[in-house]
């Protein structure tokens, strides 16, 4: 689990909030220009930084939605309504206001430098957010890596990314993306419903012989679930990847 | 500081911690226990699960599960301090001091990287790990170690930040020149004293 040293100094910078969109009813875009941006890979963090006029702050990271290839960065911020940031980010934030932020961040949730095999995503809810930026890159670097994402939402209305993803079950997007609905589905839906559960791994995700890369990102027991599932069908551990977006005062 | 976000008032949960004890930019988790980890949890059984210390030694030690367990054993009850932002106060482990792993070596080294399964690994100055500051635990509030939390054994090094507590800790290499281990080779510091907010290179 060698990993390319990057070990520089990470300073804060005040970016200015470009635009802010509604992505689900539940979440919100921001679109932000730092302005010392050196770039990102696909899968890497910005920590956020609030201060209160007394001078108490709060910090939390947010995975980068956008991919390397464009010059605005965004995030996607899922409101928690007892968080202490994620409303402000969502309800208070306006454009032209300036958030304090230093990043990127990670070098080891990213998308594989060199894929030496099929890349598998699973997302559970908001846990999406690094893969548009993955898949956002994928498709603006030509890549010819075969990709599936398999994506749990609680609705239909709660799909972040439907812009990037498509229309589930288009052919939109050079991914092959499965939607599942965990609270029901509307009339006319295709795609499975419910939990991701080994069926659903074993049906929709790339087969252990083929040796993918697999990166899973999402709340705590959602990755532990999914992770203990591949290695139960049979899948390297050292081939899989987590993220943990553990809400930060849950188990 | 001089930066204000405009219309933020913040939650202050400061105030619900214990005075002195939450270190900068942390806040109070209360009853929770996040999990974070790189990888799938791994799940070694005991009979194959060993502890060793080996590298710039002059004789590696290894104890089996049975050996490991009859050593002399000793309750911790400390505060930890994760980079992710939260902290926890009053955690109750038990294990084995550092100290009495590393009874009668002769070393010439002056760092340790702990390894563990899955291949994780993170480095520490020697004088950080001994001195009745770390402990090899595989108890936490009296019930053995969940294997989310790194169970069977996890190092518990509480005065740094706890991505330095190694889970699913298998052993120590000992070395004289220090070498970053896996959270340091992807941009965090190298030492990480959270009272000092070294969550970072550079910080
Ligand atoms: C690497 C990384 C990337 C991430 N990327 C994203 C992303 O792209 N999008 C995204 O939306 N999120 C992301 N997250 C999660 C994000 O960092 C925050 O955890 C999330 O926004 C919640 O923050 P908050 O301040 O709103 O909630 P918090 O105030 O931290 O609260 C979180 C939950 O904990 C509970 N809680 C906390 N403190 C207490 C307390 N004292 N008493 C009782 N309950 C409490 C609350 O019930 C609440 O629901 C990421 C996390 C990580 C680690």
């Amino acid at each position: 689990m060698a990993g390319t040293a990057v070990r520089r100094r990470l300073s804060w910078q005040r970016a200015e909030v470009l635009e802010l969109r509604h992505e689900t009813p539940r979440a919100s875009r921001l679109t932000l220009r730092p302005p010392d941006w050196t770039g990102h890979r696909a899968g890497q963090h910005v920590d956020v930084r609030l201060t209160a006029p007394d001078g108490y702050t709060a910090q939390r990271s947010y995975s980068l939605a956008s991919p390397p290839e464009r010059e605005a960065v965004d995030l996607v911020v899922e409101r928690l309504d007892d968080g202490e940031v994620s409303p402000y980010l969502t309800e208070e934030l306006r454009p032209g206001d300036l958030l304090e932020l230093r990043g990127p961040i990670g070098g080891y949730f990213v998308w594989p430098a060199a894929p030496d095999g099929p890349v598998q995503l699973i997302a559970g809810g908001s846990g999406v957010v690094p893969f548009l930026a993955m898949l956002g890159h994928h498709r603006a670097s030509r890549s010819s890596v075969p990709v599936r994402l398999l994506y749990s939402a609680r609705t239909v209305d709660d799909i972040i990314g439907r812009a990037e993803l498509g229309e589930p079950g288009s052919d939109a997007t050079d991914a092959e993306v499965t939607v599942t609905l965990t609270r029901g589905a509307p009339d006319g839906w295709t795609g499975p419903t419910g939990r991701v559960d080994s069926a659903l791994l074993a049906e929709r995700t790339f087969a252990p012989d083929r040796r993918p890369q697999v990166l899973v990102c999402g709340p705590t027991t959602f990755v532990e679930t999914v992770a203990r599932g591949l290695i139960d069908l049979g899948h390297d551990p050292g081939r899989v990847k987590t993220e943990r977006f553990g809400a930060s005062g849950g188990p | 500081m001089s930066f204000i976000s405009r219309g933020f008032t913040g939650r202050r949960r400061k105030e619900e911690a214990p005075a002195g004890r939450l270190p900068p930019g942390q806040y109070d988790v209360g009853d929770g226990f996040p999990v974070l980890s790189a990888g799938p949890t791994p799940h070694t059984s005991l009979d194959r699960w060993d502890f060793s210390l080996r590298g710039e030694v002059d004789e590696g030690r290894r104890w089996s599960w049975e050996e490991f367990r009859a050593l002399p054993r000793e309750p911790v009850s400390v505060d930890i301090h994760c980079v992710t932002s939260w902290s926890k106060f009053d955690t109750r482990w038990e294990g084995v001091s550092v100290d009495t792993l590393l009874t009668e070596v002769e070393t010439a080294a002056a760092y340790v990287l702990a390894f563990s399964d899955g291949g994780y690994t993170t480095n520490l100055p020697l004088a950080d790990v001994s001195d009745g500051q770390a402990w090899v635990v595989d108890t936490y509030d009296g019930e053995p170690l969940d294997p989310e939390h790194g169970g069977p054994a996890r190092l518990l090094v509480p005065h740094l930040y706890f991505w330095k507590s190694a889970k699913w800790i298998r052993g120590l290499t000992l070395t004289t020149a220090d070498e970053p281990g896996f959270w340091e080779n992807f941009g965090y510091h190298n030492y990480g004293d959270p009272w000092r907010e070294q969550r970072y290179a550079g910080d």
